[in-house]
């Protein structure tokens, strides 16, 4: 057996440690190390932005990053993005504006919307659509994810 | 009493308060939150992990398997190859499943499963499978389906007889079947023609592109009963088949469903789930099987591809007086693409009398096609919406008056013998023809097409139940599969039957051990059949109610109505009673007569058939062939929108799984007969900034064979796209494409080709 | 099958010491996002691999006299948000905007998308057209090429054992210069090109063009560096009749194979239209700038 490595980081703000293997991913670790299983593997190849988390403040495809460049590292998956019993506007305005289908892809959508907005509070249609250009969904034809974007966005700048 | 069948009580009048809202569906906030469970996201104590070994070939004799040195791996619990699958006749319909699910004699596609391996971890699993030895022994191969006809073809299947053609019982072959099918005089119709149009169109398998890989945990405990857990889109059908290829006891197997990530019909069949339930019975311990996108690809249902050859006539007058197919579908190693759905639904919409079609079904070295959104047809109606086109053009009549002027109304007797009921196919093409959309002017340098589409529609058989607890809230147990948003739209229907708020009921997927026999999700028939089970399942319970309240007063059941919720006395005649609410009521039931609940199973009928028309303006880059899709409109028959942002967004979804498959995706095969793109990088499918929003027009013409009217809205979003997008590049380019997918190269030689002098 | 180890060494001599050490079972994970989808894949089976990402020389911009120098683990997202980089150099820019989605330029480099030596690397023809220098450490010490010299194949270079790609140095940008960089694939994002092209040129006080650089991807086994179409423009006002002789020697460099991603014909032919649209970008930028 391969030797494994420990590994102490955080994920949501929890501090978490585990044991990987050297070329296991961190979308791998999080799911059956961490049993955070939100986070979803539609490729393992960087195509569908389903894995898609935040890595010390950078979005990136969990399947494209190894479990042990988390070490030392922040992690934030889609269970930690509501507050509590609070959830994100985005998160309510894909319920409200069915943003979602079948909800594989929603996840990784919500975690990649998120740092859209961080970055930009008002990002034209075209933004939005190229920002979101790496998370693939096949029930939507994309309009209400764009327009449930938007709504979270207009709303987070009102407030 | 008449069941819902013969009478549904639809009330075209009816005022609802539910029905035709927009409430948040009860699984959205576990999805938005990433605490659903799909197919992969079980885990179990002791579970294993299981990986498939899978065949280089594309055809090969399998002569030899040897696991010795890959059970000796610490960690390997079980192993599986075609020894531990029992043997069923090759060519029978379970013996082509078996071995579609592990090769037996032959392997007939890349891919295709040899052996497979539970072990402690995946790491170990795949060390394992690298120390499997099989002994191929290649024979030739071949792909194309046309190719696979010829005389001198490699034959898949020694037993393979063409069904359909006199004396071919000496013949082996690579034809599973010819079909024909026709009505009216053919030869007289075109006769009447005054113009004609015959035209040649292809097409490449495509995949359902699906999301979620096929995952799944099989355990077996030890009384052999086994527990599957996966993402399906029919978990009785799962059950049965299981049973039938391995030779189980329906009763011992227990299927119950994830949230499913994506299915688009390539979920109605199993792949992964056989093998983990043997490795589970072997280890007598958990197993689960996660397919990679890299086996989807290469191992799961894609999309039949096609040859076609149309020819349809007119009058100058704009009758469409004849049409003739003869369509080429591959299969795949196995049959089971559905290709009858093609000559049944390729000129159904049109009022034709005279059709001649001949159709064949044909084995090749590819994965196994899997059904798709309306399965088979809108490759084919890319052909014949084009010559609808061509041929309105050449009689310059408008389009959508040329589709009005031949538009099915009800009484239409169609090809498969059906005669149409209320339809709404004249009023989809009139609110196509009145919306902005088609209204606007083309913007300069870009085309304009216009296409429509037909599917039946389905029913079948349908199981569901609904109870009231005793505070009064609502439990609607379903045992089909929800797909994008089923358990909202009929727990809708109970809660306007019942009269309570929606809030007040929540819609479960019970497993095959829980609820009776279901088909699969598939057709457009779930929302519209489960819906009648559970709106006739409440109807049963509102009736016992009203037995209720009328022993609790004293008065005959007669003497009771039920509404708003509430049992009241029939009239002021009856005595001064309050109304009695449900909660009341049930509250009740242990000094009446036990629980409230409604069942019904049901083979539903009356499914009321879908047409929708779709109008799209694009751009093609005159010196790459790329396009750009800049407005797009789907108008369609939903009979009645149960939730009209779900609907819009079947509407949306479909439109944009077509504007992959008409510009992009294809499956690509290299000379030695393996898939060269398995991967979302390598096919293509439309990313968000690919497209522009679908505007949508959702059009109500009730079907009254359904208590609110609704007609399913699954499969027609789809049909039309590809004809569309081909009929709009025809109009930017003056050349109308008959070739899919309609990818920049393509485009590129159709233009040059065009140009004075040739290329 | 030896298995694999992880090292994440935070000085470039150790990461050099370490790769050369590992002879050819040695990889450098930069971003990771060719590495790891080779690497589970089973296309590759590295023993060691070396994550270069916490050598801060390898991850950080720098400018000096107006000449940069940009670490060649740099992730992409971290170019593109470098104002001062992205006026001087759009058209690298435009390479790096076209590595995959955001999340993977959230990690992916520009040493990583030139030493995975895939022929339709979006940033290598721009960085070519740039005329930038890979500076390579190695055992035998440092030393500086164009990068053009780097790859010599699909999946080839021209690295030593141990070596590794440290950072890319771009020269001095002249007045009245500009670059652009485009590709051609039939979706708008997530493809690899069917056909990429640069061009950098500088143009003198009457706008006639003094020096240019044109480089294409995906039409031969390597990213080329095309003189002759570069010598089209040179001495031009970059009308289209230096248009049309730049686009005929481009199609005349192309050597692309057949695959699933385009065919010969279509590679050459579009070769031409692509290099000429981002020669007129290029010209605009030039005078604009």
């Amino acid at each position: 057996m391969a030797q494994k490595t420990h590994v102490t980081t955080t994920v949501n703000g929890d501090g978490y440690e585990f044991l990987c293997e050297p070329g296991q991913t961190l979308v791998d670790a999080l799911r059956n190390e961490l049993q955070l299983t939100g986070t979803k593997e539609g490729c393992s190849t960087g195509d569908c932005g389903a894995c898609s988390v935040i890595l010390d403040g950078d979005l990136v495809c969990s399947c494209l990053t190894l479990a042990v460049e988390s070490d030392g590292k922040s992690v934030e998956t889609i269970e930690g993005m509501a507050d509590g019993e609070t959830l994100h506007p985005l998160q309510r305005h894909f319920l409200e504006l069915n943003g979602l289908q079948c909800g594989i892809c929603t996840p990784g959508i919500l975690i990649a919307a998120r740092a859209l907005l961080q970055r930009n509070p008002d990002p034209t249609e075209t933004e939005i659509r190229y920002w979101l250009a790496g998370n693939l969904c096949r029930c939507t034809g994309y309009d209400k994810v764009v327009r449930s974007v938007q709504a979270a966005a207009e709303e987070m700048r009102r407030d | 009493m008449a069941t819902i069948l013969e009478d549904s009580g639809f009330n075209p009048d009816k005022v609802l308060k539910i029905v035709g809202g927009n409430p948040v569906k009860h699984d959205g906030p576990d999805k938005v939150t990433g605490r659903a469970k799909f197919g992969a996201d079980l885990l179990l104590p002791g579970m294993l992990f299981g990986k498939i070994l899978r065949s280089p070939h594309p055809h090969a004799i399998v002569k030899s398997i040897d696991v010795s040195r890959a059970e000796a791996l610490p960690g390997v619990k079980a192993i599986a190859t075609r020894d531990d699958f029992p043997e069923l006749p090759a060519g029978s319909p379970f013996g082509d499943m078996t071995r579609n699910v592990m090769a037996r004699e032959k392997v007939h596609y890349d891919g295709h499963p040899v052996a497979a391996v539970a072990a402690t971890s995946e790491a170990v699993a795949k060390r394992a499978l690298r120390l499997i030895r099989v002994e191929y022994e290649t024979l030739p191969h071949v792909i194309d389906p046309v190719a696979a006809m010829r005389p001198d073809a490699p034959i898949l299947h020694d037993h393979l007889r063409t069904k359909g053609v006199d004396g071919a019982e000496h013949m082996p072959t690579n034809v599973v079947e010819r079909l024909d099918l026709a009505m009216g005089d053919v030869a007289q119709g075109f006769a009447e023609a005054d113009v004609v149009v015959e035209r040649e169109f292809d097409s490449k398998p495509m995949h359902q592109g699906y999301i979620e890989p096929q995952g799944c945990v099989a355990n077996c405990n030890e009384d052999d009963q086994i527990e599957l857990w996966c993402c399906t889109q029919g978990t009785h059908v799962f059950r049965d088949r299981l049973a039938a290829i391995l030779k189980l006891d329906a009763a011992r197997i227990r299927v119950s469903q994830s949230e499913m990530g994506g299915g688009f019909g390539g979920k109605t069949g199993f792949y992964g789930e056989p093998v983990a339930i043997v490795l589970s019975r072997k280890a007598r311990r958990p197993v689960k099987i996660v397919l990679t996108r890299n086996e989807v690809f290469r191992c799961t249902g894609p999309v039949a591809g096609t040859r076609s050859r149309i020819k349809m006539g007119c009058t100058r007058d704009g009758r469409i007086t004849a049409a003739e197919a003869e369509l080429i579908f591959q299969t795949g190693a196995f049959t089971g693409s559905m290709f009858f759905n093609a000559p049944q639904a390729m000129f159904t919409r049109y009022a034709l009398e005279n059709i001649r079609t001949t159709s064949y079904e044909v084995v090749s070295n590819r994965p196994k096609v899997n059904a798709f959104r309306a399965p088979c047809v809108p490759q084919i109606v890319f052909g014949v919406e084009g010559i609808v086109t061509e041929l309105a053009g050449r009689i310059g009549m408008d389009e959508i008056d040329f589709r009005l002027k031949n538009a099915a109304v009800e009484g239409y007797r169609t090809i498969y013998g059906d005669t149409f009921g209320p339809i709404g196919f004249v009023e989809t093409l009139e609110a196509a023809k009145a919306c902005d959309h088609y209204n606007a002017p083309v913007a300069e340098g870009e085309g304009r097409g216009v296409a429509a589409g037909f599917w039946f529609n389905r029913g079948g058989d349908t199981t569901g139940s609904l109870t009231v607890a005793p505070d009064g809230s609502v439990t609607v147990m379903l045992g089909t599969s929800d797909v994008a948003g089923s358990r909202i739209s009929i727990s809708m229907m109970a809660a306007e039957e019942l009269g309570v708020p929606i809030d007040k009921v929540r819609a479960i997927l019970a497993d095959t051990s829980a609820i009776g026999n279901n088909r699969v999700t598939a057709g457009s028939r779930t929302t519209f059949s489960s819906g009648m089970v559970i709106v006739d399942s409440a109807r049963k319970a509102i009736r016992e109610m009203i037995r209720r309240a009328a022993k609790i007063w004293g008065v005959t059941e007669e003497e009771v109505t039920f509404e708003d919720g509430q049992c009241r006395p029939a009239s002021a005649n009856v005595g001064d009673f309050d109304p009695l609410s449900i909660a009341e009521i049930a509250a009740r039931t242990s000094v009446s007569h036990g629980a409230i609940s409604g069942h019904s199973e049901l083979n539903v009928t009356g499914a009321g058939p879908g047409f929708g028309v779709h109008i799209v303006d694009l751009k093609v880059d005159r010196e790459t062939g790329r396009v750009d899709i800049t407005r797009y409109t789907v108008v369609e028959d939903a009979g009645k929108a149960i939730h009209p942002l779900q609907v819009e967004g079947q509407y949306q979804g479909g439109a944009v799984q077509g504007v992959g498959w008409a510009l992009n995706e294809e499956y690509i095969y290299t000379p030695e007969g393996r898939l060269d793109n398995p991967s979302f990088l390598d096919y293509r499918m439309p990313v968000a900034s690919d497209v522009p929003m679908v505007d949508t027009v959702i059009v109500e013409v009730p079907n009254p064979r359904h208590p609110y009217g609704l007609r399913g809205v699954g499969e027609v979003p789809v049909v039309p796209t590809l004809a569309a997008i081909g009929n709009a590049i025809g109009n930017a380019i003056g050349i109308r494409p008959r070739s899919l997918p309609m990818s920049p190269p393509k485009l590129l030689a159709l233009m040059d080709a065009a140009k004075p002098g040739g290329a | 099958m030896e298995e694999l180890s992880y090292a994440a060494p935070a000085s470039l001599a150790d990461a050099v010491a370490m790769l050369a050490d590992a002879g050819s079972g040695g990889r450098v994970l930069a971003g990771g996002t060719d590495v790891l989808v080779l690497l589970h894949g089973e296309a590759i089976a590295p023993k060691l691999l070396v994550d270069v990402k916490r050598i801060s020389e390898m991850q950080s911009i720098s400018c000096s006299d107006g000449a940069y120098t940009v670490g060649a683990a740099t992730a992409g997202m971290r170019i593109m948000d470098h104002e001062g980089f992205g006026a001087a150099w759009p058209g690298v820019v435009e390479g790096v905007a076209l590595i995959g989605s955001i999340q993977v330029k959230g990690r992916a480099s520009m040493g990583g998308n030139l030493c995975n030596a895939s022929p339709a690397a979006d940033s290598v023809p721009p960085l070519i057209a740039a005329g930038a220098r890979a500076n390579i450490a190695g055992p035998q010490g440092r030393r500086s090429v164009p990068v053009e010299d780097i790859v010599t194949g699909p999946g080839k270079t021209s690295l030593g054992t141990g070596e590794i790609v440290v950072s890319f140095g771009f020269p001095r940008r002249p007045p009245r210069s500009g670059d652009c960089y485009l590709r051609l694939t039939p979706r708008t994002e997530m493809d690899i090109a069917v056909v990429g092209a640069a061009v950098d040129l500088t143009l003198d006080d009457a706008g006639v063009c003094s020096a240019a650089r044109v480089a294409l991807g995906a039409v031969a086994p390597t990213p080329l560096l095309v003189s002759e179409a570069a010598d089209a423009l040179v001495g031009t006002m970059v009308d289209d009749a230096a248009l049309d002789r730049m686009a005929a020697a481009v199609r005349a460099a192309c050597n692309p194979i057949d695959d699933k991603r385009g065919t010969i014909a279509y590679r050459t032919k579009t070769s031409g239209v692509i290099a000429r649209r981002a020669a007129r970008t290029a010209l605009e930028r030039a005078r604009n700038s």
